[in-house]
């Protein structure tokens, strides 16, 4: 199927989230839209799937101009779209999911699970989609589910397939196998459009790359373009790619765990017996595909999950079960996982978040009364020095963009005395020129002595920023690399392999 | 789900953007930052009035009869609608003047320079009715600013009241001392009542609106009590109530005994709670620890503060704010309390979480919250003597206006206003906590 986008334009308010757009998809196309967060896409494409209706320019199926009311239309038209969140429900089963919205029904509106199921298995064989039609979707892994969300599209009879993000969620060896479904749906004849600001996959998979930018498309090439030149045209300005790191000198241990034992929230045992140290002078990444214990072991560091065995200390004092407020003043630095969860307080100005965690501290409170001015002062002079964006101080935290808010968090840690600085998924949602920023800012960190533990399921990242890298899988530590060590060990480990020698 | 709402609100600003404004009116509220809190309120308040003249209407025998008789003869259509008017106007005419000011009476003060205690009464009726709510709606506030839903206001305003009347009426010394000590007391009784459901829920999780709710029951018995009690009944009374506080300890009326005014130091109290509550809320360390709680409880346990603590000052705060003003109630009105204090109708503890919710939480929208809702039972009174519609119509105006300003959706719709991106946040998030 081919599809036309003819000078799309879509405002909202005085916004204009996409300007004169126009793109065309071929048949058997893999067509990717790489842009950074906010450029776009994701408006561009809820266009195309008839969530939001386009204030000028027109959509053109093989030719003929289509106007879409609804998503159910785009649907009729052969448009599937996989969302970045899924849409199912957890407790069907993955055939129930597919053909929900058009149940095959026996004699007294019966449920037809057999010829559900069949239809499915036929699906999946076609394209080498493995999903057991019986397995409940909550019992699914975040790639599984999304096959099924991929089924669930191709079940319709789509076309045109959508994929919005879909790599957020994947471990490495999960990115490969969805690619291979892609090209495999391609070479069917399926056309795809693929939104990403991830550069490396877009060069793996893509026929063609459009690039958008401020709701503009700034070039359409091929996938020939180095990872630089297409980060140069999403961002709009060089980006350098590479994190430069001087060599350092190996201070003290600032960070110690030993043998630590944490249960999650149903009370399993999800990490069974870590042990790792963080010198001064030097980045400890921490790899693992989510779910694997790094998310408890981070808030057992923090002290927000309680510590059922071993110990942690931060230079030599210990911390193992302390309250959150004793450790912050220990002087561990916390980038949380989830910003706007735990690192932010939305609704709650720039100002006060910069200064979240010290709000009794001089100068910003004497004798319970807060200082306002200092905060703002506080606030001004870190706003400049970390470049954050914002329509000021008083701005509140929801108005900022993810990778200013991450910022805000990055300077607030960073401004008060730390002895090690702890990031969970420091760059999660952050487009290429704050990931940049943001690495910097870590770097230097390590390159003026400090110790950094850094928590991430990206393997670029893992790997850019390591001095060691330890992988995490069900609980352990699997074995702690060099930063030289390939991609494809770093990915077996995570997978629950030993391989790759031992720092 | 999360993009789908992303896609939804965005079809609501880009439909906002370019949505056509269908009157006149909602051109000139939008001019005013429609989305603004006081806007919406006002706009409420005048539904609240609307509906009610409906009800005057349709409830008044005069009315109906004209509209019968327009029925068969059409000629009889303006009489009818100007009988319809007439009738809404003078029971709206007999609220005002009872609840503010009355302006025949006011120029007959200007003119001759007498009877300011008559023209001023209703004003003086007005903030002595609010006194209370005032200072009991700024702890309900303070409270769920945080997340914490204290419904149990009333329990510790009562509270407040024994222990302020016991203070007052069992010990004996000069007023500097003695109204101090009975307003500390108050705040203590409120305080003491209100660490018990927060302890419950810091340390075992038990949730706040239950326990509370049921410590109202409780407090209700321990008021039976204590007026029944020897040492706080009345003596040579068999009946449940108590003594009369000392005379040093009445907070006396603002402008002398001979004024006539009711209006007492009560209110400088309650103004002072407003100036402290925006000093606490703005610039104090424990304030600002309470925002972040009620704003992201998450992020305050991750920014190092003690989500029981919180939980337990909270409660200190805000029930003893709730027992200060049960105190003040009883020492600049009755001076004693008896077994129906603050209980039923009196309940003002109930009413501050309907002045709370609809003052937004703040305690200068609360000031006019209070204001407002004793405005309306004062005049309410004084309608039901001019024009005999009974008391209830004020109360059904408060009702409408409270509905209508917690759902500000409904009523940006039923004026057509421009929906600005943020949406009033006062969720229930403090029941799922």
């Amino acid at each position: 199927m081919r599809v036309e986008l003819k000078g799309i334009t879509k405002k909202f308010g005085s916004f204009t989230a996409n300007d004169r757009i126009s793109l065309t998809v071929e048949p058997g196309q893999i067509h990717c839209l790489l842009g950074e967060n906010g450029a776009g896409k994701s408006t561009l494409m809820n266009v195309l799937f008839g969530m939001l209706h386009a204030d000028e320019g027109e959509i053109l199926i093989n030719g003929e101009p289509v106007r879409f009311a609804n998503s159910g239309e785009a649907v009729r038209h052969g448009i599937g779209m996989v969302h970045q969140h899924f849409m199912l429900v957890p407790v069907f089963t993955a055939a129930e999911n597919v053909v929900l919205g058009f149940e095959p029904t026996k004699s007294f509106n019966r449920l037809d699970h057999k010829s559900a199921n069949a239809r499915i298995l036929e699906l999946s064989e076609k394209y080498g989609l493995d999903v057991n039609p019986e397995a409940i979707v909550e019992n699914l892994s975040v790639g599984l589910q999304q096959r099924v969300e991929i089924l669930k599209a191709l079940s319709h009879d789509a076309e045109l397939l959508i994929l919005d993000e879909p790599t957020a969620v994947l471990t490495p060896q999960e990115i490969d196998a969805l690619m291979e479904i892609m090209r495999s749906l391609a070479r069917d004849g399926k056309s795809i459009l693929f939104i990403t600001h991830k550069l490396k996959e877009v060069r793996a998979v893509a026929d063609v790359i459009t690039v958008i930018r401020q709701g503009q498309v700034i070039d359409t090439v091929p996938a020939t373009e180095t990872e630089s030149q297409l980060a140069a045209l999403m961002v709009g300005r060089e980006v350098n790619l590479t994190v430069r790191k001087e060599e350092t000198q190996l201070g003290d241990v600032v960070l110690e765990l030993r043998d630590v034992v944490v249960r999650d929230d149903r009370g399993l045992s999800v990490v069974n017996g870590v042990s790792l140290e963080v010198h001064a002078g030097e980045i400890v990444t921490l790899a693992g595909v989510q779910g694997n214990g790094q998310t408890e072991l981070a808030e057992a560091i923090a002290g927000l999950r309680h510590v059922e065995s071993g110990t942690i200390t931060l230079r030599g004092t210990d911390i193992t079960n302390q309250s959150p407020r004793a450790i912050l003043d220990a002087g561990l630095g916390h980038v949380p996982e989830d910003r706007q969860r735990d690192g932010l307080v939305m609704s709650m100005s720039v100002a006060d978040n910069l200064v979240l965690n010290t709000p009794r501290r001089a100068p910003f409170a004497r004798r319970g009364t807060r200082n306002l001015a200092a905060v703002a002062a506080n606030a001004a002079d870190l706003v400049e020095r970390f470049d954050i964006r914002t329509g000021g101080v008083d701005a509140m935290a929801s108005s900022l963009s993810g990778g200013n808010q991450q910022k805000v968090i990055v300077a607030r840690e960073l401004s008060r005395p730390l002895t090690c600085l702890m990031a969970s998924q420091p760059t999660r949602g952050l487009d290429v020129g704050s990931i940049e920023y943001v690495h910097r800012q870590i770097v230097n960190e390590r390159n003026q002595g400090m110790g950094v533990f850094i928590i991430s399921s990206e393997l670029d990242e893992v790997l850019a920023l390591g001095d060691r890298i330890a992988v995490m899988y069900a609980g352990k530590i699997n074995g702690i690399v060099g930063p030289s060590t390939s991609r494809e060990d770093i990915g077996l480990m995570m997978a629950g392999s030993t391989v790759g020698e031992h720092v | 789900m999360s993009d789908l709402n992303a896609v939804l609100a965005a079809t609501q600003g880009g439909d906002s953007a370019t949505s056509k404004f269908n009157s006149g009116f909602a051109r000139f509220a939008s001019r005013y930052n429609s989305t603004s809190p006081v806007i919406l309120t006002l706009l409420a308040l005048i539904l609240g009035f609307l509906i009610g003249a409906v009800i005057i209407m349709a409830t008044s025998a005069a009315v109906l009869d004209a509209w019968r008789h327009s029925a068969h003869h059409l000629g009889y259509i303006p009489s009818a609608l100007k009988i319809s008017f007439d009738n809404v106007a003078a029971a709206y005419r007999a609220m005002l003047t009872g609840a503010v000011i009355n302006p025949s009476q006011l120029w007959h003060s200007l003119t001759t320079g007498t009877g300011w205690d008559t023209t001023m009464t209703p004003l003086s009726e007005t903030l002595t009715y609010a006194t209370p709510l005032i200072i009991a709606s700024i702890g309900v506030g303070i409270a769920f600013q945080t997340g914490i839903f204290n419904i149990g206001a009333n329990g510790q305003a009562i509270l407040g009241g024994v222990l302020g009347t016991a203070v007052g009426s069992l010990i004996h010394c000069p007023m500097i001392i003695h109204l101090p000590l009975l307003l500390v007391a108050g705040v203590a009784g409120g305080a003491v009542c209100g660490l018990v459901p927060g302890i419950l829920k810091a340390y075992t999780g038990a949730h706040e609106v239950i326990v509370t709710l049921m410590f109202n029951y409780v407090v209700n018995a321990i008021l039976l009590y204590a007026v029944l009690s020897t040492a706080l009944q009345l003596p040579g009374q068999s009946n449940d109530i108590s003594r009369t506080i000392d005379s040093s300890a009445f907070l006396d009326p603002l402008f002398g005994a001979k004024s006539g005014l009711r209006v007492s130091y009560g209110i400088v109290v309650a103004a002072a709670v407003v100036v402290f509550a925006i000093w606490f809320l703005k610039r104090s360390s424990l304030g600002f620890d309470f925002r972040v709680t009620g704003a992201n409880p998450n992020a305050a346990r991750a920014s190092g503060i003690n989500p029981k603590w919180i939980v337990i000052s909270v409660f200190l705060v805000s029930g003893g704010l709730a027992g200060l003003a049960g105190a003040v109630q009883m020492a600049s009105t009755t001076h004693y309390i008896d077994g129906g204090f603050l209980i039923g109708s009196a309940g003002i503890g109930f009413t501050a979480i309907t002045i709370a919710l609809l003052g937004r939480l703040q305690p200068i929208g609360i000031v006019w919250g209070s204001l407002l809702f004793a405005a309306l039972n004062v005049g309410g009174r004084s309608m039901q003597a001019a024009t005999g519609i009974p008391l209830d119509l004020a109360t059904i105006i408060q009702s409408v206006v409270v509905l209508l300003v917690a759902s500000p959706v409904l009523i940006k719709e039923i004026y057509r206003l421009r929906n600005g991106g943020q949406s009033f946040q006062m969720s229930t998030k403090g029941w799922s906590s």
